[in-house]
């Protein structure tokens, strides 16, 4: 188990990159604590398996270096930096039992045979497959083969970190809550430091204890799932995290007073910098629906049970509130109002506005 | 019990039919044949099974038997292996792909006949190229007219450069179709190239691989036009394979009984070693 530094680390996958738009992953400095649990969170593309792949060794970053525990390990082939990696589809090997499976990597390392079958015992109780270790790994349902896949990772004792590529990507919608549950209870118990790469927000928030969000190869946000909820750093963020996501609403500015479609919204706190392009962020969680405020049409209204999601357009500007109780009906004029400490501004994608000191 | 709809039957009907007119009716002539006698004028008695005891007792077809056993032996000893490594060295991308791949096909392409006049050619003692360089720059006596060894080198070298290239394209497309996920985790798994290829490249080469054993099986097991091009079963019998034999005996002495009780033999053999091979092969496959 380690602390992992990532010093200046920059990557392209071309020979001569010439701009920023030529690296698959933007200069980076992070460090992650021993024992913890990470997410990387982003869409397709966005560079975080590039990141993890330089983690775990299968690349070599064009400039940077990977401290584990402050050794450098940047030129480290992935067998010699002990660390483990689940990828997106469960890699077992068809013609071992599960019990061979767990104990391939192992055995690779000349463990003596009667702690390799201690070890993968003891893994195999953790992950519920018991039961399943005399029968070839082939024959499993694909929910298994990825516990198999994780049992490979786990089994070795000193691992500096266990990498998880999206690996519920292939697993049913009602296992993969059972999987997910059973991760964050195998974090606790073996205590590695564990990362967790996935484009899907509620896997993100519900395994990792920091949530690393990642766009066209660079960091965007670093915190907890509350932090991300609460205070979204960038627009991609408050639109990529929530469901729906933050309402991103053009705005203008007039002596530190912000203007949606020709109306003033208070802010949370007051405007820093100058010029750019400007924006207002709104959760659909703070909007509610009223008597007075921004006039509004409903455009649409999806009843998902416990709430309504209302679409209104103000203005030319789709926005969405979340609504508990009696919904307006389709074409219906309304009012909204945004809660003012949670409403903030955004310059250039990045907030400008400061907590608690209200315009 | 279950009713059954006899109206499928009737959508089976124009296959049997036709499976009827190429395969079952030439091939009950053929057992017509085998169990009569002829003198000529298109006169036929019952012979009953006595052209299979002969057959089956008689040296010249156990001695071609044997021959064709041991040439199909060499063939899949040469070829899976060395096709199996041709394919795991040639690149998986970039632009030698597809140069790689049409080299190896190139020999496939070339009809059977022209493939046994070239190696005729080319290991000819006094103008081949190969023949010619073996005898006058190193000294070394090969003549495949003469010498049965020879003979023999020669017909296997020429199936092993025909057909290695049909082992190597299907094991080539069982290996591209793993993913690179399988070699990471090997890696992090801290397996060996060894490793490697036992636990995942030789298992999702299986399936390729066994009908890639059984093509070469069935193809060198019945060979005829490549053998009998380059050395016409000679010298002497030395290379007289079970087809030509066989050949020999129908067209040649125009003994139909004896040449249809052979062909049944043959058939038989050549059926149930493929079932053997398949059966083997696919014992321990998952369900």
């Amino acid at each position: 188990m380690a602390k992992i530094t990532l010093d200046k680390l920059r990557h392209s996958y071309m020979a001569n990159p010439s701009g920023p738009q030529d690296y698959a992953l933007k200069e980076l400095n992070l460090d992650w604590e021993d024992g913890g649990a990470y997410a990387l969170l982003g869409p397709s593309g966005c560079g975080k398996s590039t990141l993890l792949n330089i983690i775990s060794g299968l690349l070599v970053p064009s400039e940077g270096r990977i401290l584990f525990n402050d050794k450098d390990v940047t030129q480290l082939p992935p067998d010699r930096r002990n660390i483990a990696q689940v990828f997106q589809f469960p890699v077992i090997y068809d013609t071992m039992t599960v019990f061979d499976n767990l104990a391939f990597p192992l055995r690779n390392r000349g463990i003596d045979e009667s702690r390799v079958k201690t070890r993968v015992e003891e893994i195999a109780a953790m992950l519920d497959v018991t039961d399943m270790l005399r029968t070839r790994a082939a024959n499993l349902t694909p929910d298994n083969k990825q516990k198999i896949s994780m049992g490979r990772g786990l089994v070795r004792e000193d691992v500096n970190v266990i990498m998880f590529d999206e690996p519920l990507t292939v697993i049913d919608p009602h296992l993969k809550w059972k999987l997910r549950s059973k991760l964050k209870e195998l974090h606790h118990r073996v205590r590695a430091t564990m990362i967790y790469v996935t484009h899907d927000q509620t896997e993100a928030l519900t395994f990792a204890d920091q949530v690393v969000v990642m766009q066209d190869g660079e960091v965007v946000q670093i915190g907890t799932p509350v932090d991300l909820f609460d205070r979204p750093q960038h627009t991609f963020v408050g639109h990529f995290i929530g469901s729906p996501g933050m309402n991103i609403l053009p705005c203008d500015l007039r002596d530190g007073r912000a203007f949606v479609a020709g109306h003033q919204v208070s802010l949370e706190g007051a405007v820093t910098g100058s010029s750019g392009r400007t924006e207002v962020g709104i959760r659909p969680e703070f909007v509610s629906l009223g008597a007075t405020g921004l006039p509004a049409t409903v455009r649409k209204v999806s009843d998902l049970g416990r709430h309504a999601v209302v679409e209104a357009m103000l203005g030319d500007t789709k926005v969405n509130a979340i609504v508990e109780g009696a919904v307006p009906g389709q074409g219906e004029a309304v009012h909204l109002t945004f809660r003012p400490d949670q409403t903030r501004l955004y310059r250039d994608g990045w907030i400008a506005s400061e907590q608690g000191k209200a315009a | 019990m279950r009713k059954v709809n006899q109206k499928g039957w009737l959508f089976v009907l124009p296959v049997v039919v036709l499976v009827a007119f190429n395969a079952l009716i030439p091939m009950m002539t053929v057992v017509n044949y085998s169990v009569q006698e002829t003198f000529g004028d298109n006169v036929f008695f019952w012979h009953g099974l006595g052209w299979f005891e002969d057959i089956l007792k008689s040296d010249r077809f156990q001695a071609a038997l044997g021959r064709q056993a041991f040439f199909t032996f060499l063939i899949l000893i040469i070829e899976v292996p060395l096709g199996v490594i041709i394919a795991l060295s040639m690149p998986r991308k970039g632009f030698w792909v597809p140069v790689c791949l049409v080299t190896m096909a190139l020999p496939m392409l070339i009809p059977w006949n022209v493939v046994g006049a070239m190696w005729n050619i080319f290991t000819l003692p006094d103008i081949g190229l190969l023949g010619y360089f073996l005898n006058h720059v190193l000294g070394i006596s090969y003549d495949m007219t003469q010498n049965p060894t020879a003979a023999w080198i020669t017909v296997i070298t020429m199936d092993v450069w025909h057909w290695t290239s049909l082992v190597v394209l299907l094991c080539y497309a069982g290996l591209v179709s793993i993913p690179d996920a399988y070699y990471q985790a090997a890696k992090i798994d801290g397996a060996s190239n060894w490793s490697v290829f036992r636990y995942i490249q030789l298992p999702k080469m299986k399936q390729v691989l066994t009908i890639a054993v059984l093509l070469r099986f069935m193809d060198s097991f019945n060979v005829y036009t490549e053998p009998f091009v380059l050395t016409g079963g000679g010298p002497g019998n030395s290379t007289t394979l079970l087809s030509i034999d066989l050949v020999k005996i129908a067209l040649g002495q125009f003994d139909l009984g004896p040449a249809a009780a052979m062909s049944l033999i043959y058939f038989a053999i050549t059926l149930f070693a493929s079932w053997l091979f398949y059966t083997l092969m696919t014992r321990n496959d998952v369900k």
